[in-house]
């Protein structure tokens, strides 16, 4: 079979709500994915993640769709063995949750903080970004500011220039329900979040 | 930047960040270039789906909204694989799909085109590949919707997909197409493309997805980032025939929805 070409990325455009996230929505379908990670069997610290995609201007994007990918409180990456089915862990790992339902148009994800994957590594939370307006989706992490000693021997964030590290730390606040980690992710201009090319 | 084995995000394939014909990419698309990362990081791994949790019933877009009575329009199949760049089909990886009614309206409160709704149509499906990577929908064809980029701008016919793939790395948004759409040739976000790589986006006619009396058949191959150069050799070196229905997708029953 010959070697064919990557398909091309397209926008998920502003109209994704009852495709991707039918439930947080209100939409009659199923939901894949949701933004609550936790369940009853997941171990861990419990924390609230959220945050804002905020454009050029600074106005908050209220039809993005940001996605999660962690490990769990251990340090353990969801097995890739439960493909078929199978031995499947408690913990997905994975967590979806658009911007167009919270009056400040944050995203809100239910979750444990997650360990570190490795020694010498920050624990930290995978993001992609998507919204009307980008061709491609976007890569990037957040770290917890209650971490600094492992962030400043995280090889990863070691890679970014210095000045540009703090956008990519959420900062803790404590609240009634629990720690809440937040991080707001600019698009474009001052103070513009690292994004990867991974 | 190569990560985990995978092959590098193609950017001679994907669009740019900022295409200035599309309006929104201007105050929305990241002005610095993304910062290479490599090695073997987390977002080389990422989420399985349990065929369990996934209802075959969902990639029947004709039967899954129904309230009274079937939706209006031209019933079609989408069908195809997703692959990797060595042509080897992605098994069990989830495949969502989201587009505008007949009449070029989609569910979404926000869309405020002035054209119907219809009852029995929401425009929103999902399947997993099954082990050689294959799906097929059945669903309405989508109509083209005006838009606000630029003066009398228009949608072309499309269905939005998205695909996880084995890892987060692999992660792809899309829209397919229609051949011979006239409104390709004016529509900024299918022209951001590169040029080389716009015909990955449009479906082909297949005769032999059609359903004889029921619906016309399109063909839709969907390439992720590859592991590795050589493909396995259990890779076979033509693929099963396309027209069967994913049926070893192991499931505990459900409709038959081709």
């Amino acid at each position: 079979m010959a070697e064919r070409g990557q398909t091309p990325s397209q926008t998920v455009g502003p109209f994704f709500a009852y495709g991707l996230t039918p439930r947080q929505y209100g939409y009659p379908l199923p939901d894949p994915v949701g933004a609550d990670l936790t369940g009853p069997e997941v171990e861990g610290t419990r924390i609230w993640l959220t945050g804002r995609v905020l454009d050029a201007a600074g106005a908050p994007v209220d039809d993005a769709l940001v996605e999660i990918w962690q490990a769990d409180a251990h340090g353990r990456l969801p097995t890739r063995a439960g493909a078929g089915g199978g031995n499947r862990p408690a913990f997905r790992g994975f967590g979806r949750c658009g911007t167009g339902t919270d009056p400040d148009s944050r995203f809100v994800f239910r979750t444990v903080k997650p360990g570190a994957i490795e020694t010498g590594a920050a624990p930290h939370v995978s993001l992609v970004v998507f919204a009307r307006g980008l061709l491609n989706h976007l890569f990037t992490r957040i770290y917890f500011a209650d971490e600094a000693r492992a962030n400043a021997g995280d090889p990863v964030l070691a890679q970014v220039p210095e000045d540009r590290r703090d956008t990519l730390i959420a900062q803790r606040r404590e609240t009634p329900d629990g720690p809440v980690y937040h991080l707001d992710i600019r698009l474009q201009g001052a103070g513009e979040t690292v994004f990867f090319d991974l | 930047m190569s990560v985990g084995g995978f092959s590098a995000r193609d950017w001679a394939s994907h669009p740019p960040l900022i295409a200035p014909d599309y309006k929104s990419t201007k105050t929305r698309g990241p002005a610095q270039p993304p910062i290479p990362i490599g090695g073997d990081l987390a977002e080389t791994a990422g989420p399985s789906f349990d065929p369990r949790t996934i209802d075959p019933a969902q990639a029947d877009l004709t039967a899954n909204a129904r309230v009274n009575a079937a939706p209006i329009g031209e019933r079609i199949v989408v069908a195809g694989r997703v692959l990797d760049e060595a042509g080897r089909g992605v098994p069990h990886t989830l495949v969502e799909v989201w587009q505008a009614n007949a009449a070029g309206r989609y569910v979404h409160a926000n869309d405020r085109h002035d054209a119907p709704l219809d009852p029995n149509f929401l425009g929103a499906g999902h399947a997993l590949t099954d082990a050689d990577g294959r799906f097929a929908f059945r669903t309405i064809k989508p109509g083209a919707y005006p838009w606000g980029n630029h003066h009398n701008a228009w949608r072309p016919n499309h269905i939005h997909f998205s695909v996880i793939g084995p890892a987060l790395a692999t992660r792809l948004v899309t829209q397919m197409y229609f051949p011979g759409d006239p409104l390709l040739d004016a529509d900024p976000i299918f022209l951001a493309t590169p040029r080389a790589a716009r015909p990955r986006l449009i479906a082909d006619f297949d005769w032999s997805l059609t359903e004889p009396g029921i619906a016309l058949g399109y063909r839709f191959d969907i390439v992720l980032r590859g592991r590795g150069q050589t493909p396995p050799e259990s890779c076979p070196e033509e693929s099963p025939p396309e027209e069967s229905p994913p049926e070893d997708l192991p499931h505990d029953g459900g409709a038959d929805h081709g």
